[in-house]
This record gives structure tokens, C-alpha cells and sequence, in this order.
């Protein structure tokens, strides 16, 4: 059930356990491999290029390790300088010793300018205790100033708006004037989404540069776009230096390999990601979650040293046995929950594996909700966990009653069981679970 | 060929067509000219030699590098190959023709607009371009004599019935707005029960952007299909999935996902003013057959024009039009 990369990279390479060094062959074969994958995920063809080279050399000298297979020796390479590449320079905001500390966000149309300055304010507001506010500098797209002031009704946030000039560069330099009179520590400046090529709007963005001082510059990028990324970066780099970048609309399916592409040919970090609609949807950017996310695998190697630290190893080869058998129990219910649990929290569990990443997109696992599954369990016999058939009507009012729950949550577990017994069964046969249908089990009691 | 308007809509070609012509080609190349100039520049110097591989993986890169993404660009590569060509003419011309193909599935793709009135429901993910788009769609229909009428049915981002508003109100349409947090079909509703009470040609519904992953947000929109197609026959006569140009290959999750919630008649390419090369609506047209009907090149209200396949590729691969020596507008 690994994901297609790893499975493509073991169809070319073989099962070459054991055998010493991967071969120059092997390795390039590989690399064809990774390149399409790369390819695949929007990350431009001249970094890829580079990017795969280096991979190479690393591939060519390295032991092929008993534990993995060669597939997964090149993935764990690959993940690596993924990750160390997307890593360097630091993920955090520079704040000015004098403040208002000002952080100007630009980009092409449509990339999320807008709610992100309200997400960023929102969470220098939530997470860091700052004052901030936000300076309504998009005079291009009608109403965005609306949108902005909404937005900022919404979180509480002061916005500067002014409508009586149509220069940003003016209201630029009216709002730093007002923050600074009102004592707030940051000021968001918003502005119009604009093309890397369009001069005169770039000038207009450099003139708003100079007035403010920004001690950040952060480029708004669209997590889907494609090969044209590195063009975008590098002329905004060019005209306005930016020094950081936030990736935007992460929640949808895109590979962002626009994140990689951005990265290696400016430098310059991500720092932060928009996950979602709602406004507290903007999170510090892991540079590993983003490498396994360009590969289009969860990540499977994490989930392997997890899995190996979280259970015993006899045990957890008795239950392998137990489930390919399509014996499913409410004992090993237990067991492999407890086991998920001591992993992680559900949902990053379940995101780590690969192809499921995909299905749970959109769907809510709350680790809450899957409590009282537990409460269930704990109330049932002995006899009852290992024959999970003989709990009919008097036997469910009972266990309901002793967790806590209703009957009609113990009927939903009790289908669970059964479901899930099911999963395992495809699993042990090779095939990917469901499991969408099993979460929205959890998500019924809502 | 260069399609105008009156080929778009099904209507007689007015008699000053060559002008239209004129003032629209000149603006769909300017727009193009920058990616036509990144294009050209990835085969500069390129010397067909049908024996040396690296020719191929350079034309691949350049296809590649223009968001038509490995398959399409396989087949692309595969087709032309059968062609044998033996010149860098050939190659060229080869290359513009299977171009057109996969972009245009369908023959001289038409707005169908015979309702009355006529609804063209507008998807796409957030920050497309959708309400530009209206915008500009709503100005050429009334240039073309049709009276327009545009719903505001994107209920959920902050101000987005105020820019529908001012844009229906540049293009001389009328408008039906939506408090935020409303129910967007009921507006769709509304918009079409307005539009037939007063007689309107065209009615348009925008649509509040979402991403095709988000399975709640894309059953609302299936919702407001079925509303929409319960309260007139026939309707929506077009749906509109709007596709950014710089977007790279996640486009073909887009369409096939709108495709299945809300059955997409046509695609409206937009922001192919910068440099990106849109090569993503090559991969959809080979895919799904879903035809590219409007290309958004500018930021004005004049700015959008009807899709021309063959025109689009010949203007990506050549470093020149037909008429090279025009003077740009």
C-alpha cells in the first residue's frame, strides 16, 4: 500500500536489499523517476534539474541500509534534501526595535493577499500578544478595501482606509502616521495584487517600499501555481526584495512544488501557510510536511520509526497476523487505537499515510470525538470484546448506559467494528481502505 | 483565423468585423507577446535533428515549462513524431496544429446562449478571476445589444456582492445583490426570477470561490446547479469554470472536479498578460475535452476575448504572428 512514487522507485529498482551500494544504473533509473514526480508537483523544470543532480551524487554514495529498500533508501535521500533545502533561513517575523514594525505583502492577483494580511493579523494578534493593524493599500480591485474592513470588524483589527486619494503610496505613508500615533507594534500593509511585468505597477510597489521601511516583505504565493513561479519570485525579488514568502490555499490538493521552486532560485524562506477559509487558518510553514507533500507521499518514514517506537514488536506482528486473517476484535480495536495514540494525534497519523492524505481532505478527525469510542469499548466483557456478534439489544442499553453514551453510538461503533474489519482485510489484501466512510462514522454524532 | 465576438455569441457578423478584428488580435497579442517571447526563447538557436535526442527533450522542456504538464506533453512529443518532420518549419507547424487539436476538442467553441433568458453559472477556486471576469463578460454582451443581468451569489467572501456591483454598474447591467452568509442558491434564484420579470437577455451568476477539495462547499455548489436548472428549463445554457493561467498542473483536479459537481460546458483562461503560458488548458482539453470559450489578458474592461485554439498555439510557438510587422496597440 506505499504510496506510487516509492512503489514506481522499487518497480525500477528491484529488491536489491542487502546487496551494498545502489548502481549507477539503478540510480539513474531513479532519478528519471524523481524528476517526473518532481515534474508533476509544478516545481520548475530548471530547479528540478539541479535539484536531482545533487540527489544523485548523495544516491551514488550511499550504503544501502538492511532496514530499507532501495525504493525507500532514494526516498528517504530525496525527502531529506527536500527538506533541507526548503528549511534554511528562519520561518519568523523580524520585529523592528522601534516600533510599529511594518510587513508589506505583495503578489499577483488573486494569490490571497487580503485574508492573509487579515490571518497574519490575526495571529500576530492571538499567538504573539501584538497590536496590530492593517493598511488598506489595494485601490485597484473595487472593494477590497470593504473586503479588508470586514475582515477586520471580524478579528478586531483596526483597518486604514482612506478615500479620498487614489495613491497608495500616500496611504501607505497616512497609515504608518497612524499606527504610530496610536501605539500599535505592527502594521500589515495590503496591496493590490499586481503582475510581475506590469512596470508601473511594480514601480508603484518599490515607492511604497521606500515610505514604509518595512522590516518584513513577505510575497503572497498561490500554492497551485504552476511552472511560471520562479518568473513571479524572481521579479519580485529583483524589484522588492522580499525576504519571506506565505503559501496560500495549502487546504486544496496542489503539490506546491511552486514552495521548492520559489525557494531555490530566491533564497528565500517560507514562513508561513494558509490552511483554510476560516481566518485562524495560517500556520508556521513545516518545510518536512511540504517535502513528503511535493513527493505525493505521506510520510512514510516518520510513520515507520513511530510505528516502531510506539509498539512492541511481537505485538505488533500478532496483530498484523490477526488482522490479514480479517480478525478484528474489540480487543484489537483497542490495542491499535491506543497504539495510533501514543503515535500522535489522529489526524497527522492518518495524513502520514500515504494515499490517505488525499481522502482526508475535507474531513474532520477530532481526537475528542474518538473518546468516547474508547469509554464504549471499556464497557463491554471480556467475552464481549473477543465476539463482538453475541452484543444484542439488552447488552447494548447496558454498555450504553455504563459509558456514558447512547445506544444508537454503540450501534454506530458496533457497524464501525465491522467496517473497519473490512479495511483491514483490504489492507492485508493489498488494496487501499476506505476510509472516508469510517471517519464520517465519528463525524455522524456531530 | 481570429474569432471575434459575433463568432463567439452566433450572431451576424456586424459590418465593420476587420476593425473588431483588428483591435482584438492586437490586444490578445500584446498580452501575448511576453509569453510568445519566453516561449520562442526556450527554441532559439534550436536546430531540428530528427537523430539527436536532445532535440526532443528540449522541445519537452519548453512544453513543459509552459504548464502542459508530462503526460499531455508525451503525447504532444508522440504525435509529432508521427508527423515526421524534417524541417524546423515542419516541427513548428507541426507542433501549432497538434496544439490546437487537444486545445480545441470541440469545433469552433460558442457561448449557447438561446434561453431566455439565458444563465451562465461562473465556478472556479478562490482568487480565479471569476468576478473580473463577469465583469468583462457582462460588457461584451451588452456591447453585442444583449441586455445583461448579474447575481451575486458568492454570499461568503467579505464585499464580494460590492466589487460584483461595481462592475455590473461600469458594464451597464443590472444587479441582485446577497447579504453575506445568505443561501447562495436563493440568489441564483432570485436572479433568474428577476432576469425573466424583466425581460433580460443574459442573466450571470457569480459564484463565492472554493476549492475543489472542500466536498461541503462543492455539494452547496451542485445545489445551486439544480436550483438553477428547476427554475428554468434548460438553464444554465453555459457554466463557466474559470481557470488562472499561472496555475500549474493542479488545473486538471480543478476541472475534473467542477466537471463532476456541476457539468462544465466551457473554460475561461485568465491573467495570460503576465508570463505565464497557460499551458494548463492544453492538459484539460486533452483530458476532459472541455473547451477553452474566453482568454482574460488585461485588467480593463475590454480585456477579454473570445479563445481561439489554433491562434493560442500559433502564438505560444512562433516568435511571430501572421501579421508580425502590425504595429502593437
Amino acid at each position: 500500500m506505499f504510496d506510487s512514487l516509492s512503489e514506481k522507485l522499487q518497480g525500477v529498482l528491484g529488491d536489491l536489499r542487502g546487496r551494498g551500494r545502489l548502481s549507477e544504473e539503478d540510480v539513474t533509473k531513479a532519478m528519471r523517476e524523481i524528476r517526473l514526480a518532481l515534474l508533476e508537483a509544478d516545481v520548475n523544470f530548471k530547479v528540478v534539474k539541479e535539484f536531482v543532480a545533487t540527489v544523485k551524487e548523495r544516491c551514488l554514495d550511499a550504503e544501502v541500509t538492511k532496514s530499507l529498500t532501495p525504493g525507500q533508501q532514494v526516498v528517504k535521500i530525496v525527502n531529506e534534501e527536500l527538506t533541507a533545502l526548503m528549511g534554511q533561513g528562519s520561518s519568523k517575523l523580524a520585529f523592528s526595535g522601534r516600533p510599529p514594525t511594518v510587513i508589506l505583502l505583495a503578489g499577483l492577483q488573486g494569490s490571497g493577499k487580503t485574508t492573509a494580511s487579515a490571518k497574519l493579523a490575526l495571529h500576530l494578534r492571538k499567538k504573539d500578544g501584538k497590536a496590530p493593524a492593517i493598511a488598506a493599500c489595494d485601490l485597484q480591485r473595487p472593494a477590497a478595501i470593504d473586503q479588508l474592513e470586514q475582515l477586520g470588524k471580524q478579528i478586531q483589527v483596526p483597518v486604514y482606509r482612506r478615500d479620498d486619494t487614489k495613491d497608495p503610496v500616500e496611504v501607505a505613508r497616512w497609515a504608518l502616521e497612524q499606527a504610530r500615533a496610536q501605539g500599535r507594534d505592527v502594521l500589515i500593509v495590503d496591496t493590490a495584487g499586481r503582475l510581475h511585468v506590469d512596470e508601473e505597477l511594480m514601480d508603484e510597489l518599490v515607492a511604497i517600499r521606500k515610505e514604509t521601511k518595512p522590516t518584513n516583505v513577505l510575497l503572497v504565493l498561490d500554492s497551485m501555481t504552476g511552472q511560471d513561479a520562479v518568473n513571479v519570485a524572481e521579479s519580485f525579488q529583483e524589484q522588492v526584495a522580499f525576504d519571506g514568502v506565505i503559501l496560500t490555499k495549502l487546504d486544496g490538493d496542489a503539490r506546491g512544488g511552486a514552495a521548492l521552486s520559489v525557494k531555490a532560485v530566491t533564497g528565500q524562506p517560507i514562513k508561513f501557510a494558509s490552511t483554510g477559509e476560516k481566518l485562524d487558518q495560517l500556520e508556521p510553514f513545516h518545510p518536512d510536511r511540504m517535502a513528503s507533500r511535493i513527493l505525493g507521499m505521506g510520510d512514510v518514514l516518520t510513520l515507520i520509526e513511530k510505528a516502531e517506537e510506539a509498539a512492541e514488536e511481537d505485538e505488533q506482528e500478532e496483530l498484523e497476523a490477526r488482522l490479514k486473517a480479517g480478525k478484528f476484535t474489540f480487543d484489537d480495536f483497542l490495542k491499535s487505537y491506543d497504539m495510533m495514540r501514543k503515535m500522535g494525534p489522529l489526524r497527522s497519523v492518518m495524513g502520514m499515510i500515504p494515499g490517505l492524505g488525499k481522502q482526508l481532505q475535507g474531513v474532520n478527525v477530532d481526537d475528542k470525538q474518538l473518546e468516547w469510542v474508547r469509554a464504549i469499548v471499556l464497557s463491554m466483557t471480556a467475552q464481549e470484546r473477543a465476539h463482538p456478534e453475541i452484543i444484542k439489544g439488552q447488552r447494548r442499553q447496558r454498555i450504553a448506559r455504563g459509558s456514558g453514551t447512547s445506544v444508537q453510538q454503540v450501534n454506530q461503533l458496533l457497524n464501525g467494528r465491522k467496517q473497519m474489519e473490512k479495511m483491514m482485510k483490504q489492507i492485508g489484501s493489498g488494496k487501499q481502505p476506505n476510509l472516508q466512510s469510517l471517519v464520517a462514522q465519528g463525524q455522524m454524532r456531530r | 483565423m481570429t474569432r471575434t465576438w459575433a463568432e463567439l455569441l452566433g450572431d451576424e457578423e456586424p459590418e465593420d468585423t476587420e476593425p473588431e478584428k483588428k483591435r482584438r488580435f492586437r490586444r490578445l497579442r500584446s498580452g501575448l507577446t511576453k509569453s510568445r517571447q519566453a516561449f520562442a526563447r526556450g527554441l532559439t538557436g534550436w536546430r531540428y535533428d530528427p537523430n539527436d535526442l536532445e532535440t526532443w527533450e528540449r522541445l519537452e522542456e519548453v512544453l513543459i515549462s509552459a504548464d502542459i504538464g508530462v503526460e499531455t506533453t508525451q503525447e504532444i512529443v508522440e504525435r509529432l513524431e508521427k508527423r515526421r518532420p524534417k524541417t524546423d518549419e515542419e516541427v513548428m507547424e507541426g507542433l501549432q496544429d497538434v496544439l490546437g487539436e487537444l486545445a480545441a476538442p470541440e469545433e469552433e467553441p460558442r457561448l449557447h446562449l438561446d434561453g431566455t433568458p439565458s444563465v451562465i453559472l461562473v465556478v472556479g477556486v478562490n482568487g480565479a478571476g471569476k468576478t473580473t471576469t463577469i465583469g468583462k463578460l457582462a460588457s461584451r454582451l451588452r456591447e453585442s445589444g444583449r441586455s445583461v443581468l448579474v447575481g451575486a451569489a458568492d454570499t461568503y467572501r467579505a464585499a464580494a456582492d460590492e466589487q460584483l456591483e461595481i462592475w455590473a454598474e461600469r458594464a451597464g447591467a443590472d444587479f441582485v445583490g446577497s447579504t453575506r452568509g445568505g443561501d447562495p442558491a436563493a440568489v441564483a434564484f432570485d436572479s433568474i426570477a428577476a432576469g425573466e420579470a424583466r425581460g433580460r437577455d443574459v442573466v450571470i451568476v457569480d459564484t463565492a470561490g472554493r476549492l475543489h477539495t472542500q466536498s461541503s462547499l462543492m455539494e452547496e455548489l451542485a445545489k445551486i446547479h439544480r436550483v438553477i436548472a428547476s427554475k428554468l428549463e434548460g438553464a444554465p445554457h453555459e457554466t463557466l469554470l474559470v481557470v488562472d493561467a499561472t496555475t500549474g498542473q493542479n488545473g486538471l483536479r480543478q476541472a475534473k472536479l467542477f466537471d463532476e459537481a456541476v457539468d462544465v460546458t466551457g473554460v475561461a483562461l485568465t491573467k495570460l498578460d503576465g508570463t505565464a503560458k497557460g499551458g494548463i488548458v492544453v492538459a484539460i482539453g486533452h483530458e476532459f475535452g472541455l473547451p477553452v470559450k474566453l482568454v482574460g489578458v488585461g485588467e480593463g474592461i475590454d480585456d477579454l476575448q473570445p479563445f481561439d485554439a489554433a491562434e493560442f498555439a500559433r502564438a505560444l510557438v512562433s516568435g511571430g504572428g501572421p501579421d508580425e510587422d502590425e504595429p502593437e496597440g
